[in-house]
């Protein structure tokens, strides 16, 4: 993959966490005290820049940021066990997720951490291309994001 | 089908002395995503957790949404304030076939 179309890649993901404002309303249910939000089903399901992935970032778009601090292998030999560590510095964090634009599905996955959880959170993904791996942190209500680029020698769709 | 497994869930949790609380976590799970084959060239049907919830006195701390892309046999660390020695976590997990399986762990 050559620098501009990761660059393309980057800004249609970008661009597919604006929009859709109609869903704000579930997203305020989410936050309500102690209950943990349903499970976004839709935006699991979602191939590229469909409503229920806008909708899940309440159709903000995230701003890059320095305060969110990604760490990824530059290159995976194996696409199955990818490991993404993301750490923030930023305030009152509630949310977090992880995206691979190059995936089927883009969505991998949604944290959730009640106060008192620090912004620090460590898992393991498939990868099944070379892609960008994005961290969305929701912090104070808004998004904000960092990129990295993986190298995937090996692809693991299925593990 | 709802099924309750046993033993699926290793948990390693560590205070540290600021009473931040390291948690880790592994759950044998196959994770399949629905878009592998298997040998005979048959799809081998999506098989997946979707939640998996870290409680401590009973209050939710950690809560992972999972896709299909989560690696086999997955792991999640992450990290809470106000946890003790001693104190007790409760973790469990649902997958997409309704099978479950939870366990208590004591932090170290």
């Amino acid at each position: 993959m050559n620098a501009r179309e990761t660059k393309l890649t980057r800004r249609r993901v970008l661009a597919l966490t604006g929009g859709a404002l109609g869903f704000l309303a579930l997203g305020g249910m989410a936050r309500a005290a102690d209950a943990v939000p349903a499970y976004p089903d839709q935006a699991f399901e979602d191939k590229k820049e469909g409503d229920a992935l806008k909708a899940l970032f309440n159709g903000q778009t995230a701003t890059p940021s320095d305060k969110v601090k990604l760490t990824a292998p530059e290159i995976a030999a194996n696409g199955a066990v990818v490991p993404i560590t993301v750490e923030s510095t930023l305030p009152d964090v509630t949310r977090m997720f992880f995206l691979v634009p190059e995936n089927p599905y883009p969505l991998v996955a949604e944290f959730i951490l009640p106060k008192g959880t620090k912004p620090y959170v460590s898992n393991r993904i498939k990868m099944g291309k070379t892609s960008d791996v994005i961290a969305i942190v929701e912090s104070q209500g808004k998004l904000f994001s960092a990129t990295k680029s993986v190298k995937v020698t090996v692809g693991g769709c299925g593990g | 089908m709802a099924e309750e497994l046993k033993n699926t869930i290793r948990v390693l949790a560590k205070a540290g002395a600021n009473g931040e609380v390291d948690v880790k976590a592994l759950v044998h799970h196959p994770m399949d995503s629905g878009l592998l084959k298997d040998a005979s060239g048959k799809l081998i049907p999506a098989h997946y957790i979707k939640t998996i919830t870290f409680k401590y006195g009973g209050k939710v701390v950690f809560v992972a949404q999972w896709s299909r892309a989560v690696s086999k046999d997955p792991f999640i660390g992450f990290r809470f304030d106000g946890g003790a020695k001693g104190g007790k976590i409760d973790v469990s997990w649902q997958d997409n076939e309704g099978m479950s399986d939870a366990t208590t762990a004591e932090i170290r």
